[in-house]
C-alpha cells in the first residue's frame, strides 16, 4: 500500500516521509524473518539516513514533481513482465523455514556450528560478514567510498573562500525559532552518538557493526547540522578531515589484509594477526568493523555537507540575483 | 609474493585509490595512479605466464576454503580478461594529465583518479572472483565509478547520459542480483564452481529457469547488446575522452566474460544451450544489432557517435561468435575482444587528441586535419581499417576466425551477412576520412599543431599493436584458443 502511495503521490516531501515509513515496515518484516541485523541495517539506513539525504536534496529542488508528458506504457509493460518472472520463479522454491531447503544443508551448518570455535564470535552474521566473507564486505566499503567519490565530484563546487554572512544572520535567526528542538536535541545527540559506539563495539555479540553504527554516528551530526548551521557543525567537522577519514577508514580495512598477507597468511586471514588464531580474528573483525563506520560515517557526512553546502550557495546566489534585479528595477 | 599475485591484482588500485587523496598534486597523483596501473599490469602478465605453464590458480581469501570463503579462480579466461584490462587501463592513463587539462577542472583531477582507480579494482573483482556474490560486489564499485567518471564530463549533456546509465545499469545489476540471489536459494552456494556441480540436480526447477533468463537480460544491459543499448551512445560521446577511450576499451568487455562465465561455467553449455532457445535469441540480436548500430552509426555528426554505435556493431560481432556455440566460435569472439579493446582504446585516444586541439569532435570540424594533424589521423585510419577488417591488421584476424567458425557449423548466411556488416562499417570510416582529408580546412580558423607527444605515444603504442598483433598472431590466439578450448572442456 505504501509503496503504491509513493508512486500516486506528487508531493516529494511526502513521497520521501512514506518512504521513511516503508523502510521501517520492512524492517519489521526481516525482524519477524529473524532477520535482526538485516533489520538493523534497514531501520538504520532505510528509516535513517537515506530519508535525510533526500529530504537535503528537495530543499534544493523545490516539493513538486513536474507534471509528465508521456504515458510509460514500456515501462509498465517491462515491470509486468518482470513481475510475473519473479512469481513464476518462486513457485518452485522451497517452502519458507523448510529444514531440507538447500540453503540451510550446505554452507549453513558450519557457520552455524563452527563458528565459535573458528572465529569465536557469539554472532554468526558478524562472523561470516567480518571473516568467512570478509572480501565481500571491504567490496561493500569500497562501494560506498566510490558513491562519496562520485556525489563529491559532482556536487563539490568551485573552492572559493567567501563567507555569507548575510546568510549567516538570517540562519541564526532561522535557528532562535526551534527552541524546542534544539533543547531536546542538544540533550538526545550525546545518547545518539553512545548509541553508534555502542552498536559500533558490541557488534560482535549482538546485531550491529561498523555500517549501522557509522550510519547512526553520521544521522546524530547531520541532526546537529540542520539545526545549528552548517558553519558551526564545520567549525567541529572540518570537511577536508572527514575526506581523509573515508579514505582512512577504507585503508585501515585493507591494510588489515596486507598485514595477514605479510605475516605469511593469505589475504584478510586474521588467524595470522595474533598468536593465537581465535585472538587473531577478535582483533582482525574489530579492526575491520572500526574502518566500516569510519568509512560510512565520513562518506555519509561528507555527502550531506556538499549538499548543504550547495544549497547555501544556491540560497545566496538567488539573494544575490534579487538584489541585483531589485536594484535595476529601482 | 608470487602466490598472493590474484588478490593483488584487485588491492593494489583498490588501495592506491583512497591514497590518491592524501597526495593531492594533479601531476604527482598521475604519476602515482600510473605507476600502480603499471604494476597491475604487470601482475597480470606473470598471471598469465603462471596459467598457461601450470593451469588455474586458486587463492582462498581470508584463508577459508571454498564454499565457506570466497576464492579467487584464475584460469586462462580470465588471465587473459585481466591481461586486456590492465594494459588498456595504463596507456589509456598515459595520456591522461595531458587530457584532463583542457576536460576537466583543477580541483577534481585527484577524484578523477581515484575514479579511475576505482573503476580498474571494480573491473578486475568481476573477472578475477571464483564467487557469485563477489562478482555482484565489484560491478558495483565498477559502475558507480563509471557513472560518476561519464557524469564528470565538461558538456551539460554528460550528467544526463549518465543518469540514463545509471537507471540501466541499477536495473541490470538489480537484475543480475535477483538471479544470484535466486541461485543461492536453490542451491545453498554462492561459489561458481560449486553452483555448478550443484545446479545438475535442480536445473529443471523453474526457479532455476528465472534466475537464468534474470542474469542474461541483466548481463545484456550492461554489454549494450541491440535492443538494450540505449544508453551507450550517449555515455560514450559526453564523458570526457579519457573516460571514454578507457570505458569503450574495457567496461563491455567484462560484461562478455561474465555471460561467458555465467552461460558455460555456472550453467554448463548443456543447459545454457537447451533450456532457452538461447543461442537462436543471441544469434539474431547480435546480427541485428550490427546492422542497425552500423547504418545509425553513418548518419551520426558527432564523431565519438560514430564510433559509439559502431561499438555496439562490434558487440554484435562478439555475441554472434559466442552463440555460434562451438569452440572455434568463443574463440573468434575472445580474440575480437582483445582486438577491438586495441582498435577502440586507439580510436578514442586519438579522438581525445583531435578534442585537446580543437575542442570539439564534430565531423565538420575535422576539414583538412589530414594534413594539419597527420600523425593522429593516420593513426584513426589505421585503426578504421582495423575496424573494418583490412588483412595485416587485427580486425580480420578475428572477423576471418568469426567466418571460419560460422562456416565450420555450416551457418553460411551468418557468414555472408558478417561480411556485409564490414562493408557498412567502410561507408562510417569513409566519411571520417573523407572529411579529414579530401576537404579544405575550414576557414577562419588557425593552423591547428600536432597533438603532443604524451597522446601520440599511447596512440601509436595501440596502432602498432593493431598491426603487430595483426601479423603475429601467435599470442592473442594462442591463449584466447587455450580458453575458449578449457570452457568447453577440450584438452589441447
Amino acid at each position: 500500500m505504501i509503496a503504491i502511495a509513493i508512486v500516486r503521490s506528487r508531493d516529494l516531501l511526502a513521497v520521501v516521509m512514506l518512504t521513511g515509513i516503508y523502510g521501517l515496515l520492512s524492517a519489521s518484516f526481516f525482524v519477524v524473518l529473524d532477520a535482526v541485523d538485516v533489520a538493523f541495517t534497514e531501520a538504520s539506513v532505510g528509516a535513517g539516513i537515506s530519508g535525510l539525504l533526500m529530504l537535503s536534496a528537495i530543499t534544493m529542488t523545490g516539493r513538486k514533481e513536474a507534471p509528465r508528458r508521456h504515458k510509460p506504457f514500456l515501462a509498465l509493460f517491462v515491470v509486468l513482465v518482470t513481475g510475473g518472472m519473479l512469481i513464476y520463479g518462486t513457485m518452485d522454491m522451497p517452502y519458507f523455514g523448510a529444514v531440507d531447503a538447500p540453503v540451510h544443508q550446505h554452507v549453513a551448518p558450519r557457520y552455524i556450528h563452527e563458528s565459535m570455535q573458528e572465529v569465536g564470535v557469539p554472532n554468526i552474521v558478524t562472523a561470516v560478514l567480518g571473516s568467512y566473507r570478509a572480501f565481500d564486505t571491504l567490496g561493500e566499503v569500497a562501494v560506498i567510498f566510490t558513491a562519496g567519490i562520485g556525489v563529491l565530484s559532482l556536487l563539490s563546487l568551485p573552492r572559493r573562500r567567501k563567507k555569507y554572512q548575510t546568510d549567516e544572520a538570517t540562519e541564526e535567526q532561522m535557528h532562535e525559532r526551534h527552541m524546542v528542538l534544539r533543547i531536546v536535541s542538544k540533550a538526545l545527540i550525546p545518547f545518539i552518538l553512545l548509541f553508534a559506539l555502542y552498536v559500533q563495539f558490541h557488534g560482535d555479540f549482538g546485531p550491529g557493526g561498523g555500517f549501522q553504527a557509522g550510519v547512526i554516528f553520521a544521522a546524530a551530526i547531520i541532526l546537529y547540522t540542520m539545526l545549528f548551521g552548517l558553519d558551526t557543525a564545520k567549525r567541529v567537522f572540518n570537511p577536508a578531515l572527514i575526506q581523509i577519514l573515508a579514505a582512512v577508514g577504507l585503508l585501515l580495512y585493507a591494510c588489515v589484509g596486507v598485514v595477514s598477507m605479510l605475516n605469511g597468511a593469505n589475504f584478510l586471514d586474521y588467524n595470522a594477526l595474533a598468536e593465537d588464531a581465535v585472538a587473531g580474528q577478535h582483533l582482525g573483525i574489530l579492526l575491520i568493523e572500526l574502518g566500516v563506520g569510519i568509512t560510512v560515517a565520513a562518506v555519509m557526512l561528507s555527502i550531506f555537507f556538499n549538499f548543504e553546502g550547495r544549497r547555501q550557495a544556491q540560497l545566496h546566489n538567488a539573494k544575490q540575483k534579487g538584489e541585483q534585479d531589485v536594484s535595476r528595477t529601482l | 609474493m608470487l602466490a598472493h599475485l590474484p588478490v593483488l591484482q584487485v588491492v593494489l588500485p583498490l588501495m592506491a585509490a583512497p591514497l590518491c587523496w592524501f597526495l593531492n598534486r594533479s601531476k604527482l597523483v598521475w604519476i602515482f595512479a600510473l605507476i600502480v596501473s603499471a604494476a597491475t599490469c604487470v601482475n597480470s602478465i606473470l598471471l598469465l605466464m603462471e596459467v598457461m605453464k601450470s593451469g588455474t590458480i586458486i587463492y582462498e581469501l581470508g584463508g577459508w576454503e571454498a564454499p565457506w570463503g570466497i576464492e579467487y579462480r584464475i584460469d586462462k579466461l580470465n588471465a587473459f580478461l585481466l591481461l586486456i584490462i590492465s594494459t588498456i587501463g595504463t596507456v589509456v592513463l598515459f595520456a591522461a594529465n595531458t587530457s584532463i587539462q583542457k576536460e576537466l577542472d583543477e580541483d577534481r583531477h585527484t577524484l578523477f583518479y581515484s575514479l579511475y582507480l576505482l573503476s580498474l579494482t571494480g573491473m578486475f573483482g568481476i573477472v578475477a572472483t571464483g564467487d557469485a556474490f563477489n562478482v555482484f560486489v565489484f560491478l558495483e564499485i565498477s559502475s558507480l565509478s563509471a557513472y560518476a567518471l561519464i557524469a564528470l564530463g565538461r558538456d551539460r549533456r554528460a550528467l544526463w547520459a549518465a543518469y540514463q546509465y545509471l537507471i540501466m545499469g541499477t536495473i541490470g545489476a538489480t537484475f543480475i542480483l535477483i538471479g544470484i540471489g535466486m541461485l543461492y536459494q536453490m542451491t545453498g552456494t554462492l561459489n561458481m564452481s560449486d553452483l555448478a556441480t550443484r545446479l545438475v540436480d535442480v536445473g529443471h526447477t523453474r526457479t532455476v529457469f528465472a534466475a537464468f533468463a534474470f542474469l542474461i537480460v541483466g548481463i545484456c544491459l550492461k554489454l549494450a547488446l541491440f535492443p538494450l543499448h540505449l544508453w551507450l551512445p550517449n555515455a560514450y560521446a559526453y564523458a570526457p575522452s579519457i573516460v571514454t577511450a578507457f570505458l569503450a576499451a574495457t567496461a563491455t568487455k567484462v560484461a562478455v566474460y561474465l555471460l561467458i562465465r555465467f552461460t558455460f561455467t555456472v550453467f554448463g553449455i548443456s543447459f545454457s544451450f537447451t533450456t532457452l532457445p538461447l543461442q537462436s535469441i543471441l544469434m539474431v540480436l547480435g546480427l541485428v544489432g550490427v546492422f542497425a548500430a552500423s547504418i545509425t552509426a553513418i548518419y551520426q555528426q558527432n564523431v565519438k557517435h560514430i564510433l559509439a554505435y559502431s561499438s555496439i556493431a562490434q558487440v554484435g560481432y562478439m555475441i554472434i561468435g559466442y552463440s555460434i556455440n562451438t569452440s572455434t566460435g568463443v574463440m573468434a569472439s575472445l580474440l575480437h575482444l582483445f582486438n577491438h579493446a586495441l582498435m577502440k582504446g586507439a580510436l578514442f585516444l586519438a579522438l581525445g587528441a583531435v578534442m585537446y586541439r580543437i575542442g570539439s569532435v564534430q565531423l565538420s570540424q575535422f576539414q583538412g586535419l589530414g594534413r594539419q594533424m597527420p600523425l593522429t589521423m593516420s593513426a584513426i585510419v589505421i585503426g578504421g581499417l582495423s575496424l573494418i577488417g583490412v588483412p595485416l591488421t587485427v580486425g580480420f584476424v578475428s572477423k576471418w576466425y568469426l567466418l571460419i567458425a560460422s562456416v565450420e557449423a555450416g551457418m553460411w548466411p551468418v557468414a555472408v551477412l558478417i561480411l556485409l556488416g564490414s562493408l557498412l562499417a567502410i561507408v562510417y570510416i569513409w566519411r571520417i576520412v573523407e572529411t579529414a582529408y579530401f576537404k579544405p580546412p575550414l576557414p577562419g580558423r588557425e593552423a591547428v599543431k600536432e597533438a603532443p607527444w604524451t597522446f601520440l605515444g599511447p596512440i601509436w603504442a595501440l596502432v602498432i599493436a593493431n598491426i603487430y598483433f595483426g601479423i603475429d598472431t601467435r599470442l592473442s590466439v594462442q591463449v584466447a584458443q587455450a580458453a575458449s578450448q578449457s570452457l568447453f572442456g577440450i584438452n589441447p
